[in-house]
Parts: structure tokens; C-alpha cells; sequence
């Protein structure tokens, strides 16, 4: 349905085949936090990598920060719709955490859990092959606490609510388990070029 | 488990029956759904407008109407200067039009169903929406849970239902109503001439009977921060401090 008197911003310039359905591009970076922001500190920091319910290993801020560090230049794309283009990510790629603890695909989901008691689910194939990070840094500083700092998941083919902010932990899951959007309306996967928002999109 | 607020939302054709201008930034539209639904206070809609081109521009608003039998929901919408949709809705929507729109979304920034301990609401300018839907909600169910509202916002002009503010706090002992008006001096002395800090949210809690159990911050990122950052101070748990940021 065409909206009376509706012309809009149509940029129709050369990214246009970058952003999917029902997404404008924004030059600044909204921050949506469903609590509180919390201050983490690095000495306090530790990733855990767990299967079901068994710790695998522990890193520190400093063994973490050891691992091979990789950079990704990414669109990303928010549920709410705002798209932000060529964001400039340095990080620990999936594949590399996975292969310090000595772990290959050991089921097809995973679980990412955060400081603040956050979690979202992503199926590993969608989180190995080099698709995926923990971000450590954004266009070379060190992740902003607004943005997940120190650390935060990055998914950037998926919704950003995926890429989980002040992450703490991914676990192995046997089976697709929601996390805090997906439990509360939002799409179980959240590909934004299906347009996957919401509860069966 | 599933949460509250999870059925799906499909799109609808909706037409605007009014429009009341609040402040000077703020309009108020009343929207006849096509296909009512049942919402919950503190819930979302997504608006959808299309060019002839076929280009698509989506928004999120919150719902400011109580849940109620009616197929008439209101949304409140501020004019952002760059904005692309709120422009629209200020400059070009008239009464007839029909807006598409789906809803409602979001599982939750919710009042909770059946309240008992003190609540507490932070709100600037359009921020308020969401919480306006909590209070009146809870004035159409004659709720007593002790509930306060911080509500930031430039001038006593700005203050989105202000009237219906007041009148609510005259009208119930178990609502108190703190305006913080940043950009001149504010006519109530229970109201403060200041930008939101931690002693503010502080002075509001104490305003309550007891500590607050929930807690629902809404507005631009920085004042969300500020307000849930001073709720944590006066020794409430993260767990119950629930925020809404504006998009995008």
C-alpha cells in the first residue's frame, strides 16, 4: 500500500543493494540495551566456553587477548532498523576460540551468554568459518561499554541483537535454544534479508 | 517458557480518526485498527510508510493508550529534525489517511501483571510514552501499588500529558509525579530545575513508601544511563531495572 504524501529518503545510490528490506542506513550508532549498561572490568574479565552444562575452559582478559587476533570490516543490521555500513571490527574469530580449546563441532547449536545475564542463540555454522567474532575493538580502540566493551559477540550477517553485548561465555547446545529476545517475540534466527523480526516472520 | 507479549504481529491497514498536538514537538494520533488486538501496557508498534517507488521506511512507536476494549490506539510521536518518518507524521499525515502498522511487539518493558510493591518510572520527553500506557493502565484497573514517575523534559510546555499528569497525582495518594525541568525554573516545588542525576533518582525513590521492585527507564541513551545508573546507587538490583532506548 502506498502511503499518501510518502516520498522518503530513498538513497537509490550505490549501497542500495546493501541494505535489506525495511532498513535505512545511519551515520551515528544507537545504543538499545534491555538494562542497565554494567562496568566490567578487565581484570575481571573471563570467558567460558562450556558444553551443555560442563566449563571446557576458562580464558583470562590477557590468555584471551593472546589468542590470534583477526579484523573484520562489516554492514550491520538492527531489528530496529537502522543499518550502519562498513563498521571496523578486530577481534578472536569462533573458529579460533574453539580450536585453543582443543573443541570441533561437537553439536550444530550454540548459546552466548553476557555479564548481565543475557543470552541469544546462533547455530555454529552461522558463528565458524570465520563468519563471526568476539570483537574486542571498533575502528581500533577498544570497544566502548555503550557498544559491549570490553567484549561482545559479532554476528554481522544476523540482527544485531545477536551479537551478543559484554559477552562472557558461548556453550554447546543439543538443541535451537531461545534466548532473552527470542523468548520475548523476537525471530528464532534473525536473517535480516528474509526479513526475520519477529516470532514465526 | 514463553514470555508474555509473544504472539506474532502481522500487518494491518490502520486510519488515523485525530490528531492532537501535545507540545510544541509532540502529536498524538489516534489510529482505528482494522484488525483490533489485545496489547499489553509498555508495547510497541512498528509503522510501515511506502513511496510510490516502492521504497520502505519502518519505524517503532510505543503504545500511549491503556489497554482497553477499544480498536483506537494512540501514538505519540515527536518531530526529530533529520528525521524521515516523524516529518511525515507531523507535516503530511491528515485525518483519513490509512498508515500501515503491525503490533503489538515486545515481551518485555511490561507492567507486570498483578503489582504489589512500589514502582518506579523514568521517562524524558517522548520517553514518557511507554509509561504513560503503564499509569493509565493502571488507573483503569484502580491499581493502588505505590507508583512514581520521574519525567525530564526542557520546558513545562514540553511535558507530554502534563494535565493528565497532575490530574492523576491530585486524584491518587499512591501516585506521586516528579517533573525535572532542564531549561527553565519549574512552577511546583516538589519538582526539580535540573538535569536527571543520581541524588534525583535518589529523592524519588524515597518518595515511595518502600524500595521500588520494578523499575522502567525510557529515553535517549545517555538519560537511560543516568536514571538506571542512580537507580543501582540507591541499592536496587540490576535484575529489576528494565530500560527502553530510543532506535534508530
Amino acid at each position: 500500500m502506498v502511503t499518501r504524501g510518502f516520498f522518503g529518503r530513498n538513497s537509490g545510490g550505490d549501497e542500495a543493494d546493501r541494505i535489506p528490506p525495511g532498513q535505512h542506513v545511519v551515520d551515528h550508532w544507537p545504543v538499545l540495551t534491555a538494562g542497565p549498561t554494567p562496568r566490567i572490568e578487565t581484570a575481571d574479565w573471563k570467558f567460558t566456553l562450556k558444553i551443555g552444562p560442563k566449563p571446557v575452559k576458562v580464558w583470562n582478559w590477557s590468555e584471551f587477548n593472546a589468542l590470534p587476533k583477526t579484523k573484520m570490516t562489516r554492514d550491520i543490521h538492527c531489528v530496529t532498523t537502522w543499518s550502519k555500513l562498513n563498521t571496523a571490527w578486530e577481534g578472536v574469530t569462533i573458529d579460533d576460540i574453539l580450536a585453543d580449546a582443543g573443541v570441533e563441532r561437537l553439536t550444530e547449536f550454540m548459546l552466548a551468554h553476557c555479564f548481565d545475564g543475557y543470552s541469544t542463540n546462533v547455530p555454529l555454522a552461522d558463528l565458524a568459518s570465520g563468519k563471526a567474532m568476539v570483537a574486542l575493538n571498533y575502528e581500533g580502540q577498544p570497544l566502548a561499554r555503550d557498544h559491549g566493551g570490553p567484549a561482545r559477540l559479532l554476528v554481522p550477517h544476523l540482527y544485531f541483537w545477536k551479537s551478543a553485548k559484554w559477552i562472557n561465555g558461548l556453550q554447546f547446545t543439543e538443541r535451537d535454544e531461545p534466548g532473552f529476545w527470542e523468548l520475548r517475540g523476537y525471530h528464532i534466527y534473525g536473517d535480516p534479508w528474509r526479513e526475520q523480526r519477529y516470532t514465526n516472520d | 517458557m514463553t514470555e508474555r507479549g509473544t504472539r506474532p504481529a502481522v500487518w494491518q491497514t490502520c486510519t488515523i480518526t485525530e490528531i492532537v498536538e501535545q507540545t510544541p514537538s509532540i502529536k498524538s494520533y489516534f489510529l482505528q485498527l482494522s484488525r483490533p488486538f489485545t496489547y499489553m501496557a509498555g508495547q510497541h508498534v512498528d509503522v510501515r510508510l511506502t513511496a510510490p517507488d516502492g521504497y520502505v521506511a519502518m519505524r517503532s512507536y510505543s503504545i500511549a493508550s491503556a489497554p482497553s476494549a477499544s480498536d483506537v490506539i494512540e501514538l505519540a510521536i515527536e518531530r526529530l529534525p533529520d528525521g524521515e518518518v516523524s516529518p511525515f507524521f507531523h507535516d503530511v499525515a491528515a485525518m483519513g489517511d490509512e498508515i500501515e502498522l503491525r503490533g503489538p511487539i515486545g515481551g518485555h518493558f511490561l507492567w507486570p501483571e498483578r503489582p504489589s510493591a512500589p514502582i518506579l518510572l523514568i521517562g524524558a520527553g517522548s520517553g514518557v510514552v511507554p509509561l504513560m500506557a503503564m499509569l493509565r493502565h493502571r488507573r483503569d484497573l484502580a491499581q493502588s501499588v505505590p507508583t512514581a514517575l520521574l519525567l525530564s523534559s526542557r520546558t513545562e510546555r514540553d511535558v507530554l500529558f502534563r494535565d493528565e499528569l497532575l490530574s492523576l497525582e491530585t486524584a491518587d495518594p499512591n501516585f506521586e509525579l516528579a517533573l525535572a525541568i532542564t531549561r527553565e525554573s519549574p512552577r511546583r516545588t516538589t519538582d526539580f530545575g535540573r538535569r536527571i542525576d543520581s541524588a534525583m533518582v535518589a529523592e524519588v525513590i524515597g518518595r515511595l513508601p518502600g524500595m521500588p521492585e520494578h523499575v522502567f527507564a525510557c529515553g535517549s541513551n545517555p538519560f537511560v544511563n543516568i536514571a538506571a545508573d542512580g537507580a543501582l546507587m540507591a541499592g536496587l538490583d540490576a535484575s529489576i531495572i528494565k530500560t527502553e532506548r530510543y532506535g534508530g
